[in-house]
């Protein structure tokens, strides 16, 4: 996430003490509570885990090791990573287009609509999972259709189908915000210029409009991509037992096998894996920004 | 006696210097404007004044108290800001009144006072108003009588017509000047257009690249710039190089195809000099009967007056001529220029060829 | 600007269905006077939320969650308004250093803060704790109200500042007369947007949880795992109720499209 600030209009350079003595308390809290928590982890994700006397002060790298090696969490990170791959893709031809077609309207519907597709986004997670898993069960509205269609009763629920469904919900809204940002920022003046010069509406969308979108498009995707890999209320709900993903396996360590250092040590890959897929997102997006903007 | 005086005052950031040894003195009651291009540290001195900026070197002095390092908030000064600065969320009345809450006059004083100042700048209907209901003429006004009641012993304006639309800003123009007259409040203002500052100033203080190039009241500035850029800056004027070949009271400069004469002693034969003859103190007559001959090129019709481009052997000139009435001159005419031999003036910094010695000078005022 | 043709449309109303189904169908549920999951057709019945009113473990956690997002809320804001100042208005060596830190939570898993948080809270004996709790999610929310603050900040005219304090007004007078008035929507609007987000979490909360100090949505996830029954969806149609309330507020005070959007 770009988290730039723009620099102040009127700024006294120089004088360092006053604006660390505001934030001090802020940045008291955030090193307790955030950095030294991380620290810990990254400690704990170290230690020996005995299952009948807990977490020991010896130094190991098995948790690592067997989060590389182990079949098991290979599955369940290509899992992952192909859910959240496919969700971000869905996002991107679902989102991109319908903010397009947000920005085309006439207010008022463009901000009322607006507001109906970014609304969720103030609504629990828990609630929007348990409203799909009541749609998508073997008696919800969906199978229901299916039936009276005459088709057999779909197994929906409890699949990746119904993870991947729920996810590109619940994440939609951050693949519009930043499609949209990128779409206000856009001259109006530069797709009647193209019409003009005798391009049709496709070619102007292709060559001139998307071109100008993509870098809110790539923002989108990697915050869509983060998100979904980390999902947990999701794959929790409408996963099931059986279909794990990343977080729910790190659930499953630390609340009932009680490992904590092997549950650390995969929060840790994923939050590394996270960083790695950003640095280099940002790369290919920062490459992109100066070819849209010159 | 100097009311306001700047001592040797200097603005640097690091290795930029942005105001460069200024002295000031305003006398009390006095209109004074800060006059220069962006950037030439007009609006650094302004806030220098004003205590938003420190001073690296030098004094600032009012009636007699040095306030150069004293803060904003105990300099009592009036500052009427260039976007106005008006508090958001105060109505006009609260707005105006902010500065003598903060002097603890009591409340029926105070409304007193509000509401003479709101009468002095007409705007005594839209006390209860907010500042997002007012044009920007209006907010322009709340901001001059907040400035105006706390009775400053100087008034600071950065800018004040800058973001007025011409019409308006002609008009405020003269009602800021008569408003000032009526107070009576030493007041320094911060313009880039010399026409707002010719108009209403007592005094103008030309600046340049931060120094004081020339400091003169309004007519004489216009009449008698002493370099260059203040000629071409505050007003339009012709220029005209040439060589000294003859000196005296008065010295004969040959201009490569025509000589002319300008009043000017001191000149040495071979002086390269640079003459300015204002556009307005040219007339057109018939070819022949004038000191100079030329072709029209293209002329511009500006409401009450014409201007022409005049193709001459001395390069091309520009004559403006006032509307009066009159057919004027068609393009591509043979026309004559004539104007009186006192109103060519000769810029100070004469290279002095013939030594061929000493590098060039330019005089500072 | 040029019209939507009709498969335009048509795809924006199926987007529009897909992102409201969830929240209605939850809504119409709960009205069901079945035992089970069911659409209620001819008859509406208020059983199940006297229900969820009746099952005080729910109550308890509606109580936990209000005290805890209020609490939170009012600490992320306190500690973002000085730190958003400071960040918008001065250059200083670590500025954008500080807004990282303070904004990375947006891009931190909460799983990986939920473990982390876990790990810390259980060394220094703060499991259990609703202090602690309250922290965890200070730490969560405080970029939301941060962000709303700089926006504000930046926004604000620092001219009207200067002016005050040529006026005559100290500091504190300025801060409080001055400044505060001025960003007072970012602040308000910060505070609601951290409330909401604070309400809403779980993944975070569900790691950190304790029997003493379990969040409604903590509950809610607990029980869905365990049983599916319209009680459940009382309580969800309770919760999209209280949001909605809580977006009319926030439209009213600072604006819903600038939040979610940001400004234009």
């Amino acid at each position: 996430m770009n988290a730039a600030v723009p620099m102040p209009a009127t700024h006294r350079p120089g004088t360092a003490r006053a604006p660390w003595l505001l934030s001090a308390p802020a940045f008291l809290l955030f090193i307790c509570l955030l950095l030294v928590p991380l620290v810990l982890t990254a400690v704990l994700s170290f230690q020996v885990f005995d299952h009948a006397s807990g977490v020991k002060n010896s130094f190991t790298l098995s948790h690592y090791a067997a989060v590389l090696t182990d079949d098991y969490y290979h599955r369940i990170f290509w899992r992952t990573f192909w859910i959240s791959a496919l969700t971000t893709f869905i996002c991107v031809l679902v989102g991109a287009p319908e903010a397009y077609v947000l920005s085309r309207m006439r207010s008022p519907w463009r901000s009322i609509l607006l507001l109906v597709v970014l609304a969720p986004l103030l609504v629990s997670v828990v609630v929007r999972a348990f409203g799909w898993s009541m749609l998508l069960g073997p008696e919800g509205l969906v199978n229901q259709a299916i039936r009276a269609m005459g088709l057999p009763t779909m197994r929906i629920l409890y699949t990746e189908a119904a993870v991947i469904i729920a996810l590109v919900h619940v994440m939609l809204p951050f693949m519009v915000i930043p499609v949209w940002t990128s779409l206000q920022k856009l001259d109006p003046g530069v797709e009647n210029a193209a019409l003009s010069l005798g391009a049709s509406p496709f070619t102007t969308l292709r060559r001139i409009i998307f071109p100008q979108v993509l870098p809110g498009v790539l923002s989108g995707s990697l915050i869509v991509f983060g998100l979904s890999a980390s999902a947990f209320a999701i794959p929790g709900l409408l996963g099931g037992r059986r279909l794990k993903m990343v977080a729910t396996v790190v659930y499953d360590e630390y609340l009932h096998e009680l490992n904590w250092p092997l549950g650390a040590a995969i929060a840790l890959t994923l939050l590394l894996a996270n960083l790695v897929l950003m640095l280099s997102y940002n790369r290919v997006l920062e490459r992109s920004y100066k070819k849209s903007m010159g | 006696m100097s009311f306001l005086t700047l001592a040797n005052v200097s603005k640097s950031y690091g290795a930029t210097h942005a105001v460069i040894d200024m002295n000031l003195s305003v006398e009390k009651g006095e209109f004074v404007s800060l006059l220069g291009p962006s950037g030439c540290g007009k609006t650094t001195t302004l806030q220098m004044i004003a205590g938003f900026s420190d001073v690296t070197a030098g004094r600032i002095t009012l009636d007699g108290r040095d306030i150069t390092h004293a803060k904003p908030n105990s300099r009592g000064l009036g500052i009427v800001f260039q976007s106005y600065a008006l508090f958001p969320h105060m109505s006009v009345e609260g707005n105006v009144s902010f500065g003598l809450e903060m002097r603890r006059m009591p409340n029926a004083e105070r409304a007193e006072r509000v509401k003479a100042a709101l009468a002095l700048v007409h705007l005594e209907a839209h006390a209860a108003r907010y500042p997002r209901e007012l044009s920007g003429g209006q907010r322009q006004r709340v901001a001059l009588a907040r400035a105006l009641v706390i009775e400053p012993p100087v008034l600071l304006l950065d800018e004040p017509l800058s973001n007025l639309d011409a019409k308006l800003r002609e008009e405020m123009q003269f009602e800021l000047r008569q408003i000032q007259r009526k107070v009576g409040t030493t007041t320094v203002m911060v313009t880039h257009d010399q026409t707002e500052a010719m108009s209403i100033s007592d005094r103008v203080v030309v600046m340049e690249a931060g120094r004081v190039t020339q400091i003169d009241q309004p007519h004489r500035l216009y009449e008698h710039p002493q370099t260059r850029f203040i000629s071409s800056f505050v007003g339009k004027a012709n220029l005209l190089e040439g060589r000294v070949t003859a000196n005296g009271a008065w010295a004969t400069v040959d201009l490569g195809a025509v000589p002319l004469e300008v009043e000017a002693p001191g000149l040495v034969a071979g002086d390269a000099v640079v003459l300015s003859l204002r556009p307005e103190k040219i007339r057109l007559v018939p070819a022949g009967r004038g000191r100079l001959d030329g072709t029209v090129r293209q002329r511009f019709f500006l409401g009450s007056q014409w201007l022409y481009q005049v193709a001459t052997a001395a390069g091309e000139l520009v004559v403006v001529c006032s509307n009066d009435g009159a057919a004027p001159a068609e393009e591509g005419t043979h026309i004559g220029l004539d104007w009186t031999a006192q109103q060519v003036r000769l810029l100070p910094g004469a290279r002095h060829l013939a030594q061929e010695t000493a590098p060039a000078q330019e005089t500072q005022a | 600007m040029s019209k939507n043709g009709p498969i335009a449309l048509l795809f924006n109303a199926f987007v529009i269905a897909f992102m409201m189904a969830p929240l209605v169908i939850v809504c119409v549920v709960a009205f069901t006077p079945e035992n089970t999951l069911t659409i209620p057709t001819t008859q509406f019945s208020l059983r199940w939320f006297r229900a969820v009113f009746a099952h005080s473990d729910f109550v308890q956690s509606f109580r936990n969650s209000l005290w805890l997002a209020f609490l939170s809320a009012t600490l992320a804001t306190v500690l973002a308004v000085p730190a958003g100042l400071a960040i918008a208005r001065h250059s200083f060596p670590g500025r954008d250093f500080l807004n990282g830190l303070f904004l990375s939570p947006l891009i931190i898993p909460h799983l990986v803060l939920g473990v982390a948080l876990l790990r810390t809270f259980s060394l220094i004996g703060a499991t259990g704790s609703f202090f602690w709790l309250a922290l965890a999610h200070v730490v969560i929310i405080t970029p939301y109200a941060l962000r709303l603050v700089l926006a504000s900040v930046a926004g604000s005219d620092r001219s009207a500042e200067q002016a005050a304090l040529s006026l005559g007004a100290s500091q504190a007078t300025v801060f409080r007369r001055i400044t505060l008035p001025m960003i007072l929507p970012g602040v308000t609007g910060g505070w609601l947007l951290a409330f909401i987000n604070s309400f809403d979490e779980v993944t975070m909360s569900i790691f950190v949880t304790a029997p003493s100090t379990v969040t409604l949505p903590v509950r809610m996830y607990m029980y869905a795992t365990e049983s599916i029954d319209p009680l459940m969806a009382a309580v969800s149609a309770l919760m999209v109720a209280l949001t909605a309330v809580a977006m009319l507020v926030l439209d009213r005070v600072y604006g819903l499209d600038k939040i979610l959007v940001g400004h234009r």
